[in-house]
């Protein structure tokens, strides 16, 4: 393959494979998606969140889940970065802490394919019976 | 902050919790005079002169999730361990510059890092925010801007592999093209 050097380029790529992929028809329905939220402040930076958001963004692409993986600022857990935050359809989102390579793995495998929680949640929006 | 693309992430997300629509950064090698800039230029909402003056302390933070704020302040001592200074312009209501100098051939300058995927991350989640790349060496100057890469993929999903892959590659090619130091 050619060196790709210019928007151009990118262009080819994109004439390329328009025809194989099937626009996913999901994406104008966020509630049907998979939402996740590194955080990437500072805090979140200096323990290896870059990792960890380019690991969710080709892993979750290459096993073709459908999820929309975003920045998001500090959200106070300094001490356990990097967080993510998950979202499954229809769920509460549920903060995971300490997320190196391992753990966003374990946390695709388990909780967003199979709905199983793991270990590494930060309770930070449980309800009690009373609520 | 172990590499020059992590400060350039973590202080664009200063330039985008100010609600600017276009951050520029700008990165130059400048062999002659021995020095290694970094400017980051927003239009934000600025800060005025008693923030400004406290904006690189690292006690200072607009957040109220923590009590420290450590981007601008992990800035200014990389700049200063390498013979270099941080100097922060600011107008309220028009944006804010960040310039970091630090001195090209010191050991403890840091390596520029995967530019490519700070950029790459900062597209993805940026929807509304305008970003520009532009790299200096005395071989020429790199630049890219998120809108041009928008307007060449209309309706392509950026997490697509191979659209990843190639703006990842497009980045790469021309840095080593004009001798950037990674």
């Amino acid at each position: 393959m050619t060196k790709i050097k210019s928007l151009a380029d990118l262009k080819k790529i994109r004439d390329e494979m328009q025809s194989k992929i099937k626009l996913r028809e999901n994406s104008e329905h966020p509630e049907q998606t998979v939402q996740i939220k590194v955080g990437m402040a500072t805090c979140g930076i200096a323990s290896g969140a870059k990792e960890t958001m380019s690991y969710f963004v080709e892993e979750l692409e290459q096993q073709a889940i459908d999820a929309v993986v975003t920045q998001t600022g500090c959200m106070g857990f300094c001490y356990a970065e990097p967080t993510v935050e998950v979202t499954l359809p229809g769920k509460e989102p549920v903060v995971f802490g300490y997320v190196n390579k391992s753990k966003a793995e374990e946390i695709i495998e388990v909780y967003i394919k199979r709905g199983e929680l793991v270990d590494g949640i930060i309770p930070l929006n449980f309800k009690t019976i009373d609520d | 902050m172990k590499t020059i693309s992590e400060h350039i992430l973590d202080i664009v997300q200063n330039s985008i919790r100010a609600k600017a629509t276009l951050i520029e950064i700008i990165v130059e090698e400048d062999k002659k005079n021995d020095l290694y800039t970094l400017i980051i230029r927003d239009n934000g909402c600025g800060m005025d002169k008693t923030t400004l003056e406290q904006a690189t302390g690292a006690f200072f933070t607009s957040r109220n999730t923590r009590k420290v704020g450590l981007g601008l302040a992990l800035l200014k001592q990389n700049a200063e361990q390498c013979n270099g200074h941080l100097v922060l312009k600011s107008e309220v209501g028009k944006g804010t510059e960040v310039n970091a100098f630090f001195q090209l051939s010191n050991i403890d300058r840091p390596p520029l890092g995967d530019v490519w995927n700070s950029f790459y991350l900062c597209l993805l989640s940026e929807k509304q925010t305008e970003i520009k790349y532009r790299h200096k060496t005395e071989n020429g100057v790199f630049e890219i801007s998120s809108e041009e890469v928008k307007q060449a993929l209309p309706g392509m999903p950026f997490s697509n592999k191979e659209i990843r892959n190639g703006i990842i590659e497009l980045i790469k090619n021309n840095l080593t093209d004009i001798k950037a130091t990674f």
